[in-house]
Parts: C-alpha cells; sequence; structure tokens
C-alpha cells in the first residue's frame, strides 16, 4: 500500500471510531434531555452516569481527528479549512457550550435543567453539522473558484437532508442501542425497557434513510453513487450484521423473569454493521478527499513526515491502552460504579 | 477592520481565553500533586482536603479548558489554513503527540474524579501524577510548535514549496528549550499564585474559625513558597530566552527594548513609549550597558538596532510595552513572595498583616496577566512573519470572507463562559462551605 493509503486508513479508522464514540456521546445527552429524572424510569439518569466521565475522551478523539488530518493531509487544510469555516465554526460554538454546561452541571443544582436542555439539543445539533461534511466532501457545493461553501445550494439541496435524516437517525440508533447495554449492566431493567424499545424502532429507520441517502446522491454526485454501487458486496455484508443484530434484541433469555434480548451482541453487531457499510463509503469515496479538486495521493504528507508520525503514534498507544483498558474497567464494568444510586 | 485584522483579533482572543484555563490545567494540578504527597508524609488529613476542594475547581475549569483549547485547535485550520499546510509536512509531530498528552490527562482526570473512592492511596497518587505529567508535557510540546514559528529550522525551502523534512529537528529547534522551560515553570508559577489569591482573600474574612485560619493559611505558605521559587526560575529561565532572541531573532529583541541604532554597550529601557516613525523611545529610564550584559553577558556585546532591517519587517512598537509589563510582574511577584516569607517566618503561624494579605490577593491575578502580556509579546513580536522569516502572516491567512460575525459570536462565547464559570465556581464553594468539610475531616482524623 501506498504511503496515501496507509494514512487514509488511519484516518479513517480514527472517523469511525469517533462516529461510534460521538453517537453514543451525544445521543445519551439527547436521551439525558427527554428522560426527565423526575419520572418513573431512570433512563436519563443512566444516560448521565454515563456521559460524566467519558465525554471528555470522546472529545480528544475529535481533535486527535483534525490533527491527524493536518498532519496527514497537510495539502487539503487550505480548501477545507476554508470550505467548512462555517459549519466547523458553529460545531465549535456549540461544542464549547455542551462542554462547559456538562461540566457545570455537576456542581450548580440550581441551574440542572437549564444545562439538561443545553446538553439536549445541542446533542442534535453537532451531529447535525459533522454529517454535512459529507455532502460537502462528496461535490458539488464548494466553488472551485473562491473554495468558499455555497451555502444556498447546500441548504436547498434534498440531498443534505438525506443525510441529515440518515446521521441523527443513526446516531440516536446507535446510543440506545448502546445504553440498552448499559442498563443491563447496570441491572436497571425499565431503562432497559426503554432503550430497547427506541432501538427497535430506529435501527429499521437507520436503513431507509441510508437507502434514500444513495438514491438522492445520484442527483448530486453520481461518481459517488456510482462507486457505492460497485461495493455492493459490503453493504450486503453490512445489512447481515445489521439484521443479526437486530434479532439478538428479541432472543429469549434463559431466565424467563429477565428482558428479552441481548443487548451487547446487538451492540457489537451493529457496531460492525457500521463498520462495514463505513468502510464501503470510504472505499467508493476514494481516490477523492475533495471532489473533484483533491485526491488523496495529491495531498499526503512528505515521507519524512510521514514515517515520524506512525513511529509516534506506535509509541503512544502502546502507553495509553492500558490506560484506555484500567478506564473501561472503571466506568463501563465496575458495578460500584455502573450499578450506583 | 480587514478580513486579516480580524483574523488575528479572532485568533488572539481565542488563544488569550484558552490561556487563561490551559495555564491553570497545567498548574493547579501540580499543587494538587503536593498536597497529596504532604499529605503520604504528614498524615494530616487537612491536606487531603486541600487537594479534593482544588481538584474540584480543576474539573470545572477544565470544562472549558478542553473546549476552547479544541477551538484554537480547529480554528487553527480554519482560519490560517496555508500555514497549517506547513505545520502538516513539517512540525506535526508535536500537535500529534500532545494529544497522547490530552489523553492521558483526560483518562486519569476522570479517574481521580469519578472514580477516587475506589482507588488505593497510592493508585490516586498514581492518576493526580499522569494528569500533572499530561497537563505539562502538553504544554512543552504546544510550545514546540510556538518555538518553530519563530526559529524554524527542519526543512529546505525551494522553488515549488519545501524538501528535505527533518521533523525531529523542527520539533527541537533553537527556541525550543528555552521557550518550553519558561512557559512550563511560568504554568507553575501561576498556578501557585492564583491558590495564594484565594487563601488570602479567605484570611481577610473576620469570622474564621481557628482550623479555618490554619487551613488557609497553611494553603497559603505552601502556595507561596511554591510560587515564589517558581517566580526566580522563571526569571532565569526569561533571561535564557532573551539570549536566544539575542541570537535568533534579533528584530523581536530590538523592538522589545526600543532600540534602533545596533551598538555595543546597549542601554536596557524601562518602561516608555517606543514610537517607530520618529525612531525614538520617550519616557523610559535607560540603565548603561544593561541591555548588551544580559544579551551576551558581556558589556561589549553587540546588539542590533531596528535599523538595520528594512522597515516592513519591523515588529510592532507596542511590544515594548508587552515584554516591559510581563517583566515587571515577574519581579514584582519575586519581590512580593520573599516579603510574605519573611513576615510568615517572623510570625510563626499567625495570621499575616491585613494589608500584607489584601497585596497578596493581587498575585494570582498579576501572574495571569504576566502570561497574557509574555504571549501577545511573543506572537506579535514575530510579525509580520507567522514563520519567522518564511510566511507572512497575509500569506497565511483564509480566503473566506465575512470573518466579523464569528468574532462577535466567539467574543460572546468567551464572554458568557468567563461570567458562568465564576457564578458555576462560587455557587459550588458557597454550597460545600471548608468549615463543614473541615469538621468532617478532623471528626475522621481523631477517630
Ligand atoms: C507568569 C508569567 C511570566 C513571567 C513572570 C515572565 N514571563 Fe517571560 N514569558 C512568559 C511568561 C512569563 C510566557 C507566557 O510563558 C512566554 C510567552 C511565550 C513563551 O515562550 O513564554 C514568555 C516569553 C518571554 C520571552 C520571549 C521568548 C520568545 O519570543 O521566543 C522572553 C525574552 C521572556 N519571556 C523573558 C522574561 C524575563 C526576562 C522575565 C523576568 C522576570 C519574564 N519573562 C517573566
Ligand atoms: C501555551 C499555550 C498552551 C498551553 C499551555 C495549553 C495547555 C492546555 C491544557 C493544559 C489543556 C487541557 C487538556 C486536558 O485536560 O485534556 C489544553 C487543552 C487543549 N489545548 Fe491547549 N494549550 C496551549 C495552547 C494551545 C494551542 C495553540 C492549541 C492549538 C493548537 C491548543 C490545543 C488544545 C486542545 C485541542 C485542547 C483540548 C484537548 C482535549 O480535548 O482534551 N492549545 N491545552
Ligand atoms: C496561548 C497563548 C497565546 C496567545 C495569547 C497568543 C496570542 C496571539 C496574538 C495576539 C496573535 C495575533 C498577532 C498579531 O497579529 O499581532 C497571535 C497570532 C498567532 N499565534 Fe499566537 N498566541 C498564543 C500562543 C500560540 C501558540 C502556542 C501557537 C502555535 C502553536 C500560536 C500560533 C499563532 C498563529 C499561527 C498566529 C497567526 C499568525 C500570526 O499572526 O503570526 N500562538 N497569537
Amino acid at each position: 500500500m501506498s504511503d496515501a493509503i496507509w494514512a487514509i486508513s488511519i484516518t479513517w479508522l480514527f472517523v469511525f471510531i469517533y462516529a461510534i464514540l460521538g453517537s453514543v456521546d451525544f445521543g445519551a445527552g439527547f436521551w439525558g434531555l427527554v428522560y426527565n429524572p423526575r419520572e418513573r424510569s431512570r433512563a436519563g439518569e443512566i444516560a448521565n452516569r454515563f456521559l460524566s466521565p467519558t465525554w471528555e475522551v470522546t472529545n480528544v478523539f475529535l481533535v486527535l481527528l483534525v490533527v491527524t488530518i493536518v498532519a496527514f493531509f497537510p495539502r487539503a487544510i487550505a480548501p477545507l479549512g476554508t470550505g467548512l469555516l462555517i459549519p466547523g465554526s458553529l460545531v465549535l460554538i456549540l461544542l464549547t457550550l455542551r462542554s462547559a454546561f456538562m461540566v457545570f452541571h455537576y456542581s450548580a443544582l440550581r441551574f440542572r435543567s437549564t444545562l439538561r436542555i443545553v446538553s439536549g439539543v445541542t446533542g442534535l445539533l453537532i451531529p447535525s453539522l459533522l454529517v454535512i461534511a459529507l455532502p460537502i466532501l462528496a461535490g458539488g457545493f464548494i466553488d472551485p473558484e473562491t473554495d468558499r461553501l455555497l451555502v444556498g445550494k447546500l441548504l436547498s439541496s434534498p440531498v443534505t437532508y438525506a443525510y441529515l435524516a440518515f446521521g441523527l437517525s443513526s446516531e440516536l440508533f446507535l446510543s440506545a442501542a448502546f445504553l440498552a447495554d448499559y442498563s443491563r449492566e447496570a441491572e436497571d431493567s425499565s431503562a432497559y425497557a426503554v432503550f430497547r424499545k427506541y432501538a427497535l424502532w430506529l435501527g429499521p429507520f437507520t436503513l431507509a434513510t441510508a437507502v434514500l441517502t444513495v438514491y438522492l446522491m445520484g442527483r448530486q454526485a453520481e461518481w459517488l453513487r456510482d462507486h457505492i454501487l460497485e461495493e455492493q458486496g459490503w453493504f450486503l455484508l453490512s445489512a447481515i450484521a445489521f439484521l443479526l443484530g437486530y434479532s439478538a434484541l428479541w432472543w429469549r433469555r434463559k431466565h424467563p423473569e429477565r428482558e428479552r434480548g441481548f443487548p451487547r451482541v446487538a451492540f457489537v453487531c451493529f457496531i460492525l454493521q457500521f463498520a462495514l457499510a463505513s468502510y464501503a463509503y470510504g472505499a467508493a469515496h476514494l481516490p477523492y478527499l475533495v471532489y473533484p479538486t483533491l485526491t488523496v495521493e495529491e495531498s499526503v504528507t512528505n515521507p519524512a513526515m510521514f514515517d515520524s508520525l506512525l513511529i509516534s503514534y506506535a509509541v503512544g498507544m502502546a502507553i495509553l491502552v492500558p490506560g484506555f483498558i484500567y478506564f473501561w474497567r472503571l466506568f463501563l464494568k465496575d458495578k460500584r460504579y455502573v450499578g450506583r444510586g | 477592520m480587514d478580513d486579516l485584522t480580524i483574523a488575528r483579533t479572532l485568533f488572539g482572543s481565542s488563544l488569550g481565553f484558552h490561556i487563561i484555563f490551559a495555564t491553570l490545567g497545567v498548574g493547579l494540578p501540580l499543587m494538587i500533586f503536593v498536597s497529596e504527597v504532604f499529605y503520604q508524609v504528614t498524615n494530616d488529613r487537612r491536606y487531603t482536603l486541600m487537594a479534593k476542594r482544588w481538584t474540584k475547581a480543576q474539573a470545572i475549569l477544565l470544562g472549558v479548558a478542553i473546549p476552547s483549547g479544541t477551538i484554537v485547535a480547529v480554528q487553527m485550520s480554519l482560519l490560517w489554513p496555508q500555514f497549517m499546510e506547513m505545520v502538516g509536512e513539517v512540525i506535526a509531530l508535536p500537535f500529534q503527540i500532545e494529544l497522547f498528552a490530552f489523553f492521558l490527562e483526560a483518562l486519569f482526570m476522570s479517574i481521580y474524579v469519578y472514580a477516587a473512592d475506589r482507588l488505593s492511596p497510592g493508585l490516586r497518587i498514581l492518576s493526580v501524577f499522569l494528569v500533572a505529567f499530561g497537563g505539562s508535557a502538553s504544554a512543552v510540546l504546544i510550545t514546540s510548535a510556538n518555538a518553530w514559528m519563530n526559529t524554524p529550522t527542519g526543512f529546505q525551502p525551494t522553488e515549488g514549496g519545501i524538501t528535505g523534512v527533518r521533523p525531529w529537528e523542527a520539533f527541537f529547534n533553537p527556541s525550543f528549550a528555552s521557550s518550553a522551560f519558561h512557559v512550563l515553570i511560568s504554568a507553575y508559577m501561576t498556578g501557585a499564585f492564583v491558590v495564594a489569591s484565594i487563601a488570602a482573600y479567605r484570611l481577610l474574612r473576620r469570622k474564621l474559625s481557628q482550623s479555618e485560619i490554619r487551613y488557609h493559611h497553611r494553603a497559603l505558605m505552601m502556595s507561596l513558597a511554591i510560587g515564589g521559587t517558581m517566580s526566580l526560575i522563571t526569571a532565569f529561565t526569561g533571561h535564557w530566552a532573551g539570549q536566544v532572541l539575542h541570537d535568533h531573532q534579533p528584530e523581536k529583541l530590538a523592538a522589545a527594548e526600543g532600540l534602533f541604532e545596533t551598538q555595543s554597550h546597549a542601554p536596557l529601557a524601562l518602561g516608555g513609549i517606543v514610537d517607530l516613525d520618529e525612531q525614538k523611545i520617550t519616557g523610559a529610564i535607560e540603565i548603561p550597558g544593561l541591555l548588551s550584559f544580559l544579551a551576551g553577558n558581556r558589556l561589549d556585546t553587540v546588539v542590533k538596532g531596528l535599523n538595520d532591517y528594512p522597515r516592513d519587517v519591523w515588529p510592532p512598537g507596542y511590544v515594548h510595552l508587552l515584554f516591559n509589563l510581563m517583566v515587571g510582574s515577574g519581579v514584582l511577584l519575586i519581590l512580593l513572595s520573599a516579603l510574605a516569607g519573611w513576615f510568615g517566618w517572623r510570625r510563626k503561624g499567625d495570621r499575616l498583616p491585613q494589608w500584607l494579605l489584601w497585596t497578596l490577593t493581587s498575585t494570582g491575578p498579576l501572574a495571569v496577566l504576566a502570561i497574557e502580556f509574555g504571549w501577545i509579546f511573543t506572537c506579535s513580536g514575530r510579525q509580520p512573519w507567522t514563520i519567522y522569516r518564511f510566511q507572512r502572516t497575509a500569506d497565511a491567512a483564509t480566503q473566506a470572507g465575512d470573518l466579523w460575525v464569528w468574532l462577535v459570536l466567539f467574543l460572546s462565547l468567551y464572554m458568557l463562559l468567563l461570567i458562568a464559570t465564576v457564578v458555576i465556581m462560587s455557587s459550588y464553594f458557597k454550597r460545600h462551605p471548608l468549615a463543614e468539610e473541615l469538621e468532617a475531616v478532623v471528626a475522621e482524623g481523631n477517630g
């Protein structure tokens, strides 16, 4: 593989990780808003308990993504930076409000409800703005003369809304599936029932929006639609993973008194589904980073920098992986935390 | 304002905002770490209480430090795309490695805050050490990138771009060591003085129980000792940074000192206003020969003046003021901590006199201001270059228009967050008064 393919694959891996973590994180914020703590179910509380220690780590993945793109594809920064100034700046403002208020949430009881609303609303807006990058990169929305974004065209194009619907639906679907699993870990069957129900509704909806997006894409970015159709095999595998996961939410437990479903199996299948589909989307997007002006090969960094970056990744990961494992055990497995209260 | 000026204002404000929280994110963990260690050594539970309360404050500050840092990181690509292209080609390593430092800090901060009750003492100290280490490492790493902008190395400029990139040489550029030390130590100093300010302010209140007084007094003395030591080291590292300027960025040193004619036995100008058009400095106290001595350790060191350089690469005249304000704050803080130390030693554990406590409440804000002056000095003193003698700021800026909208939005956001931070901080500590927590701790200690 060439440097460029290695670089784009690593970048893809980070996009994928952030898409999963971000979906769960922003989705949990939204569910925390929908589920008022005064209501009977503790669903909102479960969502918040997961969110408190993890949002910082999730945020670092976003920064990792930005830095990785700068480091691996420096020659893409000028067109990307100019084209994405508007959605990028909006994401920054919303993200700042969200993070700040989420931390404040735990320190000031008086402002609880305002803070919950901020976290819930931004939990929908930020992913929408992030997802908008996809149609922009697929071409047609950046003025080739000035590199500026054609906002009017973007907002009047149906495919934009298809991407939005797909992005939001998969965010909420993934987070519901994750929180179902997390509630099971916390042995909270009422919260489990709530999140399982949402996952069941949102799953087919997500699939439908995905098909709609590919259909509408044909008008805006025909090249991408054609490439995607060539990657059919991967999308088929992805659909199979989805069906398997979906059915796992219906499997019966041995203990008849427990709620139906194996949320851990389901969530793992959904991640697999996501991985397969986003791999196929990424492969279909090649060789372009930004259509039609910028290919991956043209924008990759020099070999000396590339090699040093790889070494720094290897060393950094070797140091961090034990930290991640320890973190996971403390907050996602330890009954004293997960099942508290 | 034209778009370039707006971009500079916007970016400078974002950094000026981030640096407040970022500096405390480097300085406070050191204080927390020291008090955790003190607790292990003395077994006095008041030290864990200090660590606990400072951690709470730090957790609130992180809620702003992290997103504001994210803003800075993304805004760099949005506002200075041509500059970031160079960063990616030559100086991507510190940015990349910094992420590992952020991960370390974020992971162990969550662990320290949300799992403290489940950790053994050893693991608790290890976690807070890793938080402090992660914060310090990120400061050193980002400084490497900034130092490279001042003294770029590790590549060859050619017609069509650059070749011969040597990433590690760029990383360890000529001003890296001096800047990194100066930034790190000045952050420790600032963290300590902010704690000192708060302790001094608390001690000013009339109605305090004996144990509250002892608690605050201890915190005050501890932070003044750390802050005082660090401010001395800051002065030495700053002196070193100045000598690096003399060797590698002579225009910046000349502008900082308002020196127009190249000369040996150059005087040090204290205060005054530099007028670039008239080529003179008015109202300054000049100490003969001192600048030459500081720059090269000898009175006959020749210091370059601005007239040796074309007018269009002169830094702005106001950097002289910024430089003086930074150095002045540093000197003042050294003197203040020495004074307080002397009183503290004479009075053996009693409260310091009111007037001194009042004066000491200013140390934290003063140190934060010094940080701001120092950074604006470094960045503005590099003008008109973004990458010294290689890329002009005007050539680095984005072509996207209508930046003023973002300037207004981001400035409003920073105001909102500043106010919110203060409100949340005071509301939290009102609901968790020291008196109650102290009582609990003392009771536990006796039981
Ligand atoms: C508490 C903060 C503080 C204090 C008291 C001082 N400094 Fe400083 N100084 C900084 C905080 C700082 C800084 C914010 O950390 C800077 C900005 C960029 C950098 O590398 O460090 C800086 C930059 C900086 C530079 C420019 C380096 C460059 O542009 O490459 C010089 C020459 C000095 N300092 C010198 C001094 C001297 C001689 C001081 C005497 C006491 C001093 N500073 C006190
Ligand atoms: C001297 C200047 C700076 C210092 C000392 C500093 C230090 C810090 C510290 C201590 C944090 C908190 C990190 C954490 O707790 O995880 C932070 C956050 C951050 N800083 Fe800065 N910073 C500086 C300037 C910059 C600049 C110029 C950038 C942009 C390139 C930047 C990017 C960031 C980012 C992206 C974060 C958020 C990290 C996260 O998500 O955890 N910082 N910074
Ligand atoms: C955190 C403290 C910092 C502050 C308060 C600060 C302040 C400023 C200011 C005021 C400007 C505008 C200068 C002018 O146009 O006159 C500026 C520009 C800039 N700074 Fe800094 N700076 C800081 C740290 C950094 C660091 C750590 C980096 C890089 C890693 C950096 C990179 C830049 C860049 C790229 C520009 C724009 C181009 C230029 O004007 O040269 N800054 N900064």
